[in-house]
């Protein structure tokens, strides 16, 4: 019934991630500032001579909910804007969401997307 | 440089009545003009050197965790207002007041009665005070960042009082106040206090973060350092800027007249200070792969630390180099350090401390003038002064670490003993500014429009609506 898209993207690409989803229609989404490691791991940086890691990278989280239907739409929507080849660019998945409210208007279900 | 401080009696009491007889100043009408010059310009520099207050302010609270800024900034805050305090009840007067006691060793007059009393050359005593007191001030901060996010406050304000009623002022009547080292067939030279000002700072920050011990997480399980990256680097860049705005009222100032010889004094104190920076940025690329900012302010610090002492007796060129060494020796001290585990956030120990006693020994090396502090012309070692002079800064600077080093290692193991010198570890890992001092420096307002105070506060603060 209802799906939330999620992303995890490299900062910098926001803008034109929100650019095509805005294009493609989709009428919200939640942001936030993220951080983390995949498959690119941590790197070793030195501070007034000594070392240390970096673990955490500075990431965006977009949040986007959905009807089943738009899912996939979506999903390839951020994964074009977002890409730009390198390492690092992040990941999307989907989960289903059995409930959602709109709160002004008590509209619930599918009506409040 | 004929009006360098040293506070002989009987100048002292020509002097006063020369300035008690106001008809004598109204007779000649140059002399009015440059005792009024002097005594505003002195004013002007004590200024500049209390503005570094807030420069060490800023760099200690940039290198350091968010967590900690408000007892950072409070202990700069406190180790001013302490110290200048305790500086003019009991220091001033163990500095400059009283007669020369046991050889030059001691000398004691109630502070401010000293105050009062004491005149340097051509400067009321008032303007004298200010400018030493901004000083003594120097001195005690330069502690605050080497003890930077473990130190119980208490303590902290404690050994503020201590180190410039008590400690600073011994070596001031060595030096300055015209004590044993001043005595010397060959007497001591410091211009404006690498060693005296800088070392004393610095030798003391050595003992607090020598008995202190590091920062929980500062070396690995192998005891390997691992870096606590600081908060701010802008804080750090901008603290820097103000102490090497604020040292053009420390190093041309120290000639404590408005003369000839300040202008060469501040351009050679530039000069130092640019290739400081420089150099340790140069080096600590090469070393690192990186040119690390904090690193670069450091080398700023060190390049003025270590021409501060030898700014009045040598020439342009060698304060360059002077500055240059100073911005060299910083990168590796700091590394230095480190690995013995001797904790500085800040590089306080080796930018005062270890950079202080270079630039206070380049006076032998280098010395051309007679800052009045050498009384001969070519007293360094490239000019033909043979090692007269080195064996002098060598006994200073060998004599003022070892009184450093036992008179605050004692303070602070006494404090240690007494009321703790350090936080607990919950209250280490918490952050002192919310248990030391009730709130935090940053986060009561958290930032989002329309948010109440509790979003952000560590304590939720009830509605009383």
């Amino acid at each position: 019934m209802l799906q939330l898209v999620t992303a995890v993207i490299q900062p910098h690409r926001l803008e034109t991630v929100k650019e095509a989803l805005t294009e493609a229609g989709v009428a919200g989404m939640t942001v936030t500032e993220a951080s983390g490691f995949g498959r690119q791991g941590s790197h070793t940086e030195t501070y007034r001579g000594a070392e240390y890691e970096v673990d955490f990278i500075p990431k965006v989280k977009i949040e986007v909910l959905c009807t089943d239907d738009d899912a996939a739409r979506i999903t390839d929507t951020i994964a074009a804007a977002a890409g730009s080849g390198g390492i690092g660019d992040g990941k999307i998945w989907s989960t289903p969401v059995s409930s959602a409210v709109r709160i002004r208007t008590g509209e619930r279900g599918l009506e409040a997307v | 440089m004929k009006r360098k401080l040293i506070v002989g009696s009987v100048l002292s009491a020509v002097l006063v009545l020369v300035l008690a007889s106001p008809a004598m100043a109204q007779e000649d009408p140059s002399y009015a003009t440059q005792f009024v010059l002097d005594n505003l310009w002195i004013f002007m520099a004590g200024i500049l050197v209390f503005f570094m207050q807030a420069g060490f302010a800023l760099v200690e609270a940039g290198l350091t965790r968010s967590k900690n800024v408000s007892n950072i900034m409070m202990k700069n805050l406190m180790d001013m207002s302490a110290g200048v305090l305790a500086f003019a009840i009991i220091g001033f007067g163990i500095g400059f007041g009283g007669d020369q006691l046991l050889g030059g060793w001691f000398g004691f007059d109630l502070g401010i009665a000293g105050v009062e009393d004491t005149v340097a050359d051509g400067l009321l005593p008032s303007t004298f005070f200010f400018f030493q007191a901004a000083f003594a001030a120097t001195a005690a901060t330069i502690v605050s960042g080497a003890m930077a996010e473990r130190t119980k406050f208490k303590s902290y304000f404690v050994y503020s009082f201590f180190i410039t009623a008590l400690i600073y002022p011994v070596v001031l009547r060595w030096t300055w106040g015209g004590g044993w080292l001043a005595q010397l067939e060959f007497p001591f030279s410091d211009f404006a206090g690498s060693t005296i000002v800088h070392g004393t700072g610095g030798w003391a920050a050595l003992m607090g973060a020598l008995i202190l011990g590091p920062r929980i997480g500062r070396y690995t399980k192998s005891g390997k350092p691992r870096a606590i990256p600081g908060h701010s680097i802008p804080f750090v860049v901008l603290g820097a800027l103000i102490l090497f705005i604020g040292w053009f009222g420390f190093n041309p100032g120290s000639e404590l007249a408005a003369d000839e010889f300040v202008m060469p004094i501040a351009l050679k104190t530039l000069l130092a200070a640019a290739a400081g920076a420089i150099t340790a940025m140069a080096i600590n690329w090469t070393k690192d792969g990186k040119p690390d900012v904090s690193i670069a302010a450091n080398g700023l610090l060190a390049g003025l630390v270590a021409v501060t002492a030898p700014v009045g007796a040598v020439e342009t060129w060698a304060a360059v180099l002077i500055g240059a060494i100073g911005g060299a020796i910083v990168v590796f001290s700091v590394g230095f350090f480190d690995r013995l585990k001797i904790d500085d956030p800040v590089g306080a120990i080796s930018v005062h401390g270890v950079v202080g006693t270079w630039g206070t020994l380049s006076i032998a090396l280098f010395a051309r003038y007679d800052d009045a502090f050498l009384g001969r012309e070519n007293a360094g070692l490239f000019y033909g002064g043979g090692l007269d002079q080195f064996w002098t800064q060598l006994i200073f600077v060998v004599v003022h670490f070892v009184f450093v080093t036992a008179a605050a290692g004692a303070l602070f193991l006494a404090l240690k003993k007494t009321i703790g010198l350090r936080v607990s570890e919950e209250e280490e890992i918490a952050g002192l500014d919310v248990l030391e001092h009730g709130s935090p420096g940053y986060g009561h307002d958290p930032g989002i429009p329309g948010a109440g105070p509790i979003g952000g506060a560590r304590t939720p603060v009830p509605d009383r609506s």
